[in-house]
């Protein structure tokens, strides 16, 4: 079956063009058309994607700029697959939320959403250096008008300044990035000009060159997750969008920055991550950290959510820097788990703060669930999720993250752990201040509506359905993700040799591991990682492991972290 | 050179090659002509409309003649794929300059004729410049097009302002001058040769690269040459004089006096002084770096308009003169590229400043774009567009030119200054974003305020000249036509750029650079 990803990467951006020259109504339908539209595509995808084939599928190659040697080249791989549905999902749900409330210039907002939900599936699906980098710093256009024209905060103008100003700075650093690896990798290996990534991984610079482009794409990715030192923009940000935008903006585009590293950065420069990784999983640690103990001191529910989101990003970086299949399983689950959670929870937000009198404080809510108990159950299963309870997807993405990063650096790993309990303080703070508690002054609880169910409700049922089946997003991408990070594994494996072997971890071989963590003859010792359960398993008996230990665990005992 | 013996032998005129200057030379005299008869038909509809079509006739000569490739008058000007580009971007820019003087005060209060003619003849001195390879006809084509430009700043007779302009463009201007021809005397002095490849052949065969006596000629043509392109720290003069000329002035001189002064860079140094290249490249490097940063940090307190787009015009200068550092084919191409990207946008931008002008009242300020995106949407979208894209913003042509430039910047070793580049460009966001989110205020526009409150008639114009436009009165079809032709332009080459790379692809091949 072919699918062309033109029309589906081009459709809401088209529709919502379109939507400029028709009256409100109309333009509101076509928008809902184009995200509903695509999400059917994406699940087509999903369900047609090969994956025993693996690699990529549905490729559209044409030359864009033949003088640069730049292609419009797009695909799906395990890699982006789910994070293109899950872009998908969430815009739909912003779209439909966006509906409840009459809006200014309609058809300005639609376009916008459109452009934006294009932009983030073309930097997901570009498979071309270039043309990433040009989606990538697009998609940010969008959101810009959003929040600018359409946010009722007072302070959006300086707000919006700063957000642009802060994420452009780092992306067009990446724009020099990107150029130069272009250029001196033709210097190296001669030949034309080529931006396309699988050319481009075909050489690999020197190191040093490695290191400064590593460091302005490192840039680029940091701000826009954001991570701990260069997160400035993000409370400003955050109180200024209008809510269905924040829920996309926080679910999708930080995840594009997370994508980034496990599409780019690992494969194209392995030296300059193995030379960096201690600094960015240090960073990492610091975003779980910082994040977390601002999410339970902050009052503005927005914030608490954006703080999490800082800390939870943390915990993805982390992943990605584990530098080994499973960290980056586990970034790639996570990064679906965590859009999942905090769309929804974003629209909760906005529930709440419409039945306590429009405030968004902490301070002024409480005491809702007495007369919305379907409301409570859903922002209870969206906190649990969140706090990654045993039993929910999140729960799995963290226990494949901390697995990668305990066999990289045990150290980091013993105090990410800290990250996975401070979670829950500030998800359940969350949930007991605003559901439970004292009444507030101004509150008027009532139950949520039919309207605002149709939205919540399939969000809250993909969270449970991705907690029962986590293999569902793990298996079709197992293939691509260790495919992500092999050259970087097999460097810092070598790197790592001598020093795992002398404290009896076990040597790995870094060819079989980097292939796929399915169950086959390795050494003992080894740990993979059974598709069909996402448990770590003994790859001779098939029997359940504890991986700190190597030990197989009776299956009452697993999995507590 | 053998062509040059050849012609000095025979001296015999390609006319057909020649023929675009000579059409806006006659388009000239006939306007100038026209303009004395009495009726107001002739003066204020036929007068710009036979020189469009002595613009648009240049045009249709220099695509017909768009595989030429020779020197004209004994090798005083070359014709070549750099020359015929640089011809096209200066013509469209004279074309829209035309047509947003269509009705413009300038025009009336100075004689519509003479307006006409001078724009005309200074475009003229364009195509000279741009072609020049010979150190004569190099300040010859300067002097023709600097001089009607001087006269233009000023042709808003009763705005002290635009007689400020004037007269300040005129003093600067001329010790730019000055400075440029003392430096052409002196590398004349060091090589013994005028013309171009003579000058190279010299200074290679005589081992000159290094001689202070070139050098000193080399820094002193850089500083004249830095005052046309306004590059820092000679750009004082900008902002003042493209805030008093008359805008559709301001935007023929942001535009096409650019295009030609960074012709003649990419001549003069790439194909004459290409061999003391090691030498003036880093400190070129180092200028561009000093302009990029001073236009942009300029720029950003700006609530004029037209001193943002100054300043910002001082930065986009930076970034051009990174394709000259590189002294290659590539970046000569990316120069030219970037020069046609920058015409595409700053031309939208203007028209639309000219447009809210005569609609609001409030002459070129930021006010005057409030809540335009409301009911305004042919003006609204081209400015948009225009800032995203000088910002250099992905879909826009701005940021297919910057991509160039810095591919250029990197190919030649000067990865670093791809990094300023875009240093400057996070930089300019600030100021370029402002006016869109003014654009696409949700605040009610300012009242309009009657043009006179605003610009005091100077002591000595006559009071009962032809009366100012009324804030809100009709709709000019062909500002808004220029504003929503060149933003569409804007949009169009940053999603499908390969004509434009056709266009421009031979750019360098004439310069011997590899």
């Amino acid at each position: 079956m072919t699918l062309h990803l033109s029309i589906f990467l081009w459709l809401p951006a088209a529709l919502g063009v379109l939507g400029l020259f028709l009256p409100g109504k109309a333009a509101r339908l076509l928008a809902a058309l184009g995200a509903l539209g695509a999400l059917g595509y994406a699940i087509t995808a999903v369900v047609d994607y090969d994956r025993d084939q693996g690699g990529l599928q549905y490729v559209t190659d044409r030359t864009w700029i033949s003088e640069l040697g730049i292609h419009y080249k797009l695909g799906l791989d395990g890699l982006n697959l789910f994070l293109v549905l899950l872009t998908t999902v969430l815009f739909l749900a912003a779209v439909l939320w966006s509906m409840r409330k009459p809006i200014e210039r309609e058809q300005h907002y639609w376009l916008h959403m459109g452009i934006g939900q294009s932009a983030v599936l073309g930097a997901l699906m570009a498979q071309d250096l270039a043309l990433f980098v040009a989606f990538f710093d697009l998609m940010l256009i969008p959101f810009f008008f959003l929040t600018a024209g359409w946010s009722t905060a007072e302070n959006r103008i300086p707000a919006v300044m700063k957000l642009v100003i802060y994420t452009l700075v780092g992306s067009l650093l990446m724009l020099v990035a990107a150029i130069a690896t272009a250029v001196l990798s033709k210097d190296a290996a001669g030949g034309e000009l080529t931006f396309v990534l699988s050319d481009l991984a075909q050489t690999q610079l020197g190191e040093g060159t490695q290191n400064w482009i590593f460091l302005c794409f490192a840039a680029a990715f940091l701000v826009k997750m954001p991570a701990f030192p260069v997160h400035g923009w993000m409370p400003d940000g955050y109180r200024a969008m209008p809510l269905p935008v924040l829920a996309v903006f926080s679910g999708v585009l930080s995840k594009v920055a997370a994508y980034g590293f496990l599409r780019i950065v690992t494969p194209l420069f392995p030296d300059a991550a193995v030379n960096f990784q201690t600094l960015m999983l240090l960073i990492a640690l610091a975003s779980i950290l910082y994040g977390s103990a601002l999410a339970f001191t902050t009052t503005d529910t927005r914030l608490i959510l954006g703080y999490s989101s800082l800390a939870q990003l943390g915990f993805i970086l982390l992943g990605v820097f584990a530098l080994n299949p499973q960290g980056a399983q586990g970034a790639i689950l996570q990064s679906v788990n965590h859009g999942l959670v905090v769309a929804p929870a974003f629209f909760l937000v906005a529930l709440a703060s419409e039945r306590a009198g429009g405030s968004e404080d902490i301070r002024d809510m409480g005491g809702l669930a007495f007369r919305a108990p379907v409301m409570a159950t859903v922002f209870l299963i969206v906190a649990l999720a969140n706090l990654a309870m045993p039993g929910s997807a999140n729960f799995v993405g963290e226990f494949f993250i901390l697995l990668g990063v305990f066999k990289a650096k045990l150290v980091i790993a013993c105090i990410a752990f800290a990250g996975v309990a401070l979670a829950s303080v500030y998800s359940l703070r969350l949930f007991i201040r605003v559901m439970h508690n004292r009444t507030g002054a101004d509150t008027d609880s009532r139950e949520m509506t039919v309207r605002d169910g149709l939205v919540l409700v399939p969000l809250i049922l993909a969270i449970v359905a991705l907690a029962f089946y986590p293999q569902l997003a793990l298996q079709k991408g197992e293939k691509d993700v260790t495919g992500a990070v092999a050259t970087a594994f097999e460097r810092s494996d070598a790197d790592e040799f001598a020093k795992q072997s002398a404290s009896g971890e076990g040597a790995e071989d870094p060819t079989q591991a980097a292939n796929a963590p399915r169950p086959q003859s390795g050494g003992s010792g080894q740990i993979v990682i059974d598709p069909n359960t996402g448990q770590p398993v003994d790859p001779n008996t098939g029997q359940p492991i504890d991986p700190s230990t190597g030990q197989p665990v009776s299956p009452a005992q697993e999995p507590t972290p | 050179m053998t062509t040059v013996l050849a012609a000095a032998k025979a001296p015999d005129f390609d006319w057909a090659a020649l023929s675009p200057f000579l059409a806006l030379l006659g388009g000239a005299v006939v306007v100038l002509m026209l303009g004395l008869f009495r009726a107001r038909f002739a003066r204020e509809q036929l007068v710009p409309f036979l020189s469009l079509a002595a613009v648009g006739a240049a045009i249709g000569l220099t695509i017909w003649q768009w595989d030429t490739r020779t020197d004209l008058i004994s090798g005083a000007l070359r014709v070549d794929a750099l020359s015929q580009n640089l011809n096209l971007i200066i013509l469209a820019t004279t074309a829209a300059a035309i047509l947003l003087s269509w009705r413009a005060v300038a025009p009336r209060e100075s004689a519509h004729g003479e307006y006409h003619a001078l724009l005309l003849t200074s475009a003229a001195g364009m195509l000279v410049l741009v072609g020049a390879q010979n150190l004569v006809t190099l300040f010859i084509g300067l002097e023709l097009l600097s001089i009607p430009l001087y006269v233009l700043c000023a042709t808003e007779m009763r705005r002290a302002t635009a007689l400020e302009s004037g007269l300040k463009y005129l003093i600067i201007g001329s010790a730019g001058s000055a400075v440029l021809l003392y430096g052409l005397a002196l590398i004349y002095g060091a090589t013994g040769a005028t013309d171009f490849a003579g000058i190279a052949a010299a200074a290679d065969a005589e081992g000159l690269a290094d001689d202070s006596l070139l050098l000193g000629g080399i820094a002193l043509t850089v500083v004249g040459l830095a005052f046309k392109c306004s590059i820092a720290p000679f750009h004082q003069w900008t902002p003042d004089v493209y805030e008093g000329a008359p805008t559709p002035v301001t935007a023929f001189m942001a535009v096409a006096t650019k295009a030609a002064a960074f012709g003649v860079f990419l001549r003069l140094f790439d194909v004459a002084l290409i061999g003391s290249s090691a030498t003036w490249a880093p400190f070129l490097a180092l200028l561009a770096t000093v302009t990029i940063i001073v236009g942009n940090v300029g720029a950003l307190g700006q609530s004029s308009l037209k001193r943002l787009l100054a300043y910002s015009s001082v930065a986009q200068a930076g970034y051009l003169l990174a394709g000259v550092v590189v002294a290659s084919q590539l970046g000569v191409r990316a120069t030219v590229f970037y020069l046609a990207v920058y015409l595409v946008m700053n031309m939208a931008a203007f028209a639309v400043i000219v447009a809210r002008e005569r609609e609001t009242g409030l002459g070129d300020d930021l006010e005057a774009m409030r809540g335009i995106g409301r009911d305004r949407p042919l003006l609204a979208w081209p400015m948009t567009l225009a800032m995203l894209g000088l910002a250099g913003v992905p879909a826009t042509a701005g940021f297919i030119g910057k991509f160039y430039l810095i591919d250029a910047a990197v190919d030649g070793d000067y990865a670093w200054l791809g990094i300023v580049i875009v240093v400057g460009s996070m930089i300019s966001l600030r100021y370029y974003l402002r006016v869109v989110t003014t654009v696409w205020s949700n605040d009610a526009p300012a009242a309009a305020v009657a043009p006179s409150a605003g610009t005091p008639a100077l002591a000595g114009a006559s009071q009962d000249g032809p009366s100012e436009f009324r804030p809100g009165a009709e709709r000019h079809w062909e500002v808004i036509l220029v504003a929503a032709l060149f933003g569409a332009a804007t949009l169009v080459l940053g999603i499908v750029p390969g004509p434009l790379f056709d266009l421009v692809g031979e750019a360098g091949s004439g310069l011997g650079l590899f």
